[in-house]
Formats: C-alpha cells, structure tokens, sequence
C-alpha cells in the first residue's frame, strides 16, 4: 500500500469530519437556549444575560463562533460542560475509553463465535444445523438492544438468581472481579445483536465460495474437508466479512448508546444520552464528533486489514 | 432449484418456507394494525386499581401493569404505534431519498459531487445517534421521531437511488428518448424511475424492521411515544420499574417487537430472493 493513498484516506475523515462538525454546529445553534440562559436560569434579567453572553462571545455572528470552537477542538480546549461545570476533553476521554473497552470484548467474543457458526451452518447447508443458526440469527437480528438487555436483566439478575449485577461500574483498580462482572451483561447483549448479523454474513459468503472450482478441485485431490472448508473457502469468504464488521461498528455505536443506558454503564453513551437529556451543548458537540470520529476511524481500518489480507488489491 | 425459477416473484416468495412465514406474520400483524383496538377486551388506558401487577389470568391474559391497565388491550393497540411507525419512517425516507438520489445521478456535475460528499457526512453518524440528535432540536413526540429517522434513512436510500441512476442513464433508451427531444422531467419519470422502483423497495423492505426497532428504541428513550401511550417500546420502558414484581409486564411488549420485527425481516429476505432469484443463497 502505498503512503499517498493511506494520505488521502486519512485526508478524506479529515473532511468528513469537518462535514460533521458543521452538522452538529449546526443543529445544536437551532436549539433554544443557550449557554448563558442555561447558567442563569429562566428568571435571569435581559441586561444580565446580554452580559454573560458578551463575555462567553455568544453575541458573535455564527461563523466566529463555529471557528472558535474548531480552533478550541484543535489545540484540545473542548469547551465546558454546561451541566457538569468540568472541562469536557477529559469527561469524553475517560467514558470513551469504558465505551472502547466493551466494544473490544464484544467485537472480539462475537469474532470468535459468529464466524465459526457460519462457516458450520455453510458447510451443513439446508441440514438442521444450518436451520437451528439461522433460526436463532434471525431471532437476534430482530431484537432491539434494549429489549435484548432489558430480558437478560429481567431473568438473570433477579435477586433470587442474584448472578450479575443489575448495572452501574466499579473502577478495575478497585476491585477488578466486579468490575468485569458489571461488564458481563452489555458485552452479552451486544454479542447476541453482532452474532446474528456476521454468521448470516459468513454463512452466505461461504456458500458462494464453495461453490466454486477451487473448492472442488482442493477436495478432488483428497485434501480433508476442514483443511478446505478453513485454508481455502474461509479465506475467500472473510473478505466481505470484515467489510460487514466494519459496518457493524456503526450498528454497535447505537447499540451501545442504549446498552450503556439500560446497564446505567457510565461510558460515552450514556453520558451522550444525559448531555442531550440536559440539552449541554458543548458536550453534545464533541460526543457526537467524536463517535463519527470512531465510526470513520473502523471504515478506515477495514479497509486496511482488507488489503493486507487480500494481496491482488492495490490501492492507490 | 430450478423451480425457484419458475412463477412469478409471489409464487416463488410464498413457496420459499422463510418468505411465507414472514408473510404470514405480517398479515397478522396488518390485521392486528386494523383490529387491534376493536379486539382489545378493555380500554388500554383504563385503570382496574384492584388487579394492579397481576400475572396472567382469565381475566386479564397478559397480566396487568402499575396502574391495573390490561396489558393485553395495550399491546393489541400499541401494534398500530410502534408498526406504523416504521412503515411512514421507511416510506419519507425511500421517496426522499429516490428524489435525491435521482436528481443528484442525472444531473451530474457539481451537484451530484455536493450531493454526495452530504450524505457520506450524514452517514459517518450512525443512524440512531442521528436521529437522537434530531430529536434533540425538535423536541420528543412520536411525529418528531418518525421525521428524525426518515431523514437519519434517506442518505443511504439516496445513495442506492443514485447508483441505478447512474447505470440507467447511459442505456439506449435514455438516449433514444433525448434523442426524441424529450425534456428532463419525462425521461426521469418514465424512463429512470421505473427502472429505480425495483432495487428501492426490496431495500425499503428490509429496512421496515430497522425503522420499528429504531423507532421502539427511541421510545424506550423517552423520545418518541409519550406516556401513557400504548406503544411497545415505551411499554418496555416503563415496565422496568417493575420488571421483578412482574417480569410478564416486560415479557409481552418485548415479544411483539421482536415478532414483528422477525416478519418484516424474513418477508424482506424473501421478496429480495424472490425479485432476483440466484442460485444457492
């Protein structure tokens, strides 16, 4: 691969973003309210708000005000949570980093479960093993997160049951078993929407490919069934996998939003849900951002990881 | 295999054992979108103070909720909430998104460039966070929402609109017609729109079951239906406070959801297979 085109990809997020940002600008200049009303409450008089507006430079046309903020995104003054009274960069650091944590596991537990089950319902293609996966793919597909979560909630942390607990987050340092078992839940709902979406991928990637000349000519010349059906049909079928993982991340965005939410998971999305709750502009602004930011920064890995598994693309 | 060749596209969707019964599932969702509230055996808002968090009896199949509401009556009448919702959501989005996406690959040019650099903006924000932020502004009700998704699904609507566009435009007769002297308007209304119908509805079938499950999310939310609506997703919601006392209270709603979602998922499965048969999927 060559550098230029890695430039220009990165160049093109750049963009992207910059797109986004003015979006989001955009939206939350249309709500009513602002920083100042905000501080000083409905009963605030004019002269007092003319003046807190002058000095937080509200009064400014939009377009100086969208360049401060820019300005402020670039050299890491992310403005301050009107709610919360605390600078934002680190408020969105530190529920990014929860948020990423659980995405990891999920991505990779769903990895690991949903492709094999492809590869199995391909390979057992129209027998009671393809249609029991299919069956319980389409169930998962079908269910909302929340529904998802608020079941698992319902029948596995009953206080009889009593297995896991109902939400909320203890640091690792603190006491590192419940921290993972307060992760155990969202990451279980989440895999079970992903499950759904890439066995179905793998498995219909898989037909394709076994029915291809290759496949036949690897299993005529006495190769055993597994040696073709993972060195020669998988490795094919994984291409367009990977691309439907990338898509997933935007999926596993929303789902983590709600996920966060119903497990009360203090990671970007909940705090996302609480800032539009309390309309807080600023943390709005950069938790949206930042969540496209994520979003293009997956699309952009996938397409990396495509080209280094798969040597006859070239991008340039 | 051949057979699934044979017939028309209805045929081979109700012979395909997936597609009939995501045919069926629907019919009796469409029959509960009709009937729903003159099935119901209570009012869905009446309150029975008596029979407050029961489980199921004869009385009250489904059980009851805080307020002794019959759980069954809301979710016969929610049906029409939560499932028309993602069909007036899917149906905005797919003619603005065909408008868009038509206009933006016939005219070409600098506009089509605008056009699309826009909707890759709009759509590097996932789809519910979009909408979350639509609401935001406009505030939460069930009309808010239905619009912030409509316009959170045309980008992608308008994206697939665009590409059939596009390859249409260059076919002989798209060129016979100008050749004729036909103006702009004739030649994308009879000419490309028809050849865009196909792909944009098999698409939009599949997306109905996204759209009810955003849409049931956003209420779940808080930002879409309000209380004390009868909708599935808000139902959901307000259960939870409750959901050890009487798990069935969560239970139903959440069935119905997801059952609609699974009938609109494999009736868009099968009408996909059905319009474009292929070999072995």
């Amino acid at each position: 691969m060559r550098p230029a085109y890695l430039l220009k990809r990165v160049g093109f997020i750049a963009v992207i973003l910059l797109v986004v940002s003015f979006i989001v600008f955009a939206i939350t200049q249309i709500l009513p309210g602002n920083a100042a009303q905000m501080i000083l409450g409905e009963f605030a008089l004019p002269e007092q708000l003319r003046a807190l507006e002058r000095q937080f430079g509200l009064d400014d046309p939009w377009f100086v005000q969208y360049g401060r903020w820019l300005a402020g995104l670039v050299s890491g003054d992310w403005g301050t949570s009107m709610v919360m009274r605390q600078p934002v960069l680190p408020l969105v650091l530190d529920a990014l980093g929860r948020s990423l944590v659980l995405a990891a596991i999920a991505l990779a537990a769903v990895t690991c479960i949903a492709i094999p089950m492809g590869v199995l319902a391909a390979s057992r293609r129209g027998k009671a093993a393809d249609a029991g996966i299919s069956i319980v793919s389409y169930a998962g597909v079908s269910f909302p997160e929340f529904v998802t979560a608020t079941l698992l909630l319902v029948f596995l942390t009953r206080p009889e049951v009593g297995l896991f607990p109902a939400g909320g987050y203890t640091p690792p340092g603190e006491d590192f078993l419940r921290y993972l078992s307060h992760l155990v839940l969202p990451a279980l709902t989440l895999i079970i929407i992903l499950m759904a979406h890439i066995s179905r991928q793998t498995r219909s990637e898989m037909v394709d490919a076994l029915q291809h000349d290759y496949v036949r000519t690897a299993t005529l010349k006495g190769l055993p069934r597994r040696t073709v059906l993972v060195k020669h049909a998988l490795r094919n079928a994984m291409l367009p996998t990977i691309t439907v993982i990338a898509l997933d991340v935007g999926y596993l965005i929303g789902g983590i939003i709600v996920v966060e939410e119903v497990f009360a998971y203090p990671g970007l999305g909940r705090l996302l849900v609480f800032a539009m709750q309390n309309r807080d502009l600023p943390l709005i602004q950069a938790g949206v951002l930042v969540m496209a930011a994520t979003y293009a920064t997956a699309n952009l890995a996938a397409d990396l990881l495509y080209a280094a598994l798969d040597r006859r693309i070239q991008y340039d | 295999m051949t057979d699934r060749f044979r017939g028309s596209w209805l045929e081979r969707l109700l012979t395909n054992p997936l597609g009939l019964a995501g045919t069926v599932i629907l019919l009796v969702a469409a029959a509960q979108v009709a009937l729903g509230p003159a099935l119901a055996p209570y009012d869905p808002l009446e309150f029975h103070p008596r029979n407050r968090l029961e489980g199921p009896s004869l009385a009250f199949w489904f059980g009851t909720d805080q307020f002794g509401r019959d759980v069954f009556s809301r979710v016969m009448v929610g049906a029409r909430s939560t499932i028309l919702f993602g069909v007036v959501a899917t149906v905005l989005s797919t003619a603005a998104g065909s408008l868009v996406g038509i206009v933006s690959g016939y005219v070409g040019g600098r506009i089509d460039d605008v056009i699309m650099r826009a909707t890759d903006s709009f759509m590097a924000i996932p789809n519910l966070l979009l909408a979350m932020l639509i609401i935001t502004v406009l505030g939460p009700s069930t009309t808010n929402a239905v619009l912030a998704v409509a316009v959170s699904f045309t980008p992608s609507m308008a994206r697939i609109a665009r590409s059939v566009t596009l390859s249409v435009r260059t076919r002989d007769f798209v060129h016979a017609a100008v050749a004729r002297g036909e103006g702009a308007a004739y030649i994308v209304l009879r000419e490309i729109l028809p050849n865009v119908v196909a792909p944009v509805v098999i698409e939009s079938s599949i997306r109905i079951a996204f759209a009810i499950m955003i849409g049931a999310t956003l209420s779940f939310l808080g930002l879409g239906a309000q209380p004390p609506a009868s909708d599935w997703g808000l139902m959901v919601s307000e259960a939870r406070s409750f959901m050890f006392r009487n798990p069935w209270l969560v239970v139903w709603p959440s069935l119905a959801i997801g059952s609609v979602a699974i009938g609109f998922n494999l009736f868009g499965d099968g009408l996909r297979d059905a319009l474009n048969p292929r070999v072995g999927r």
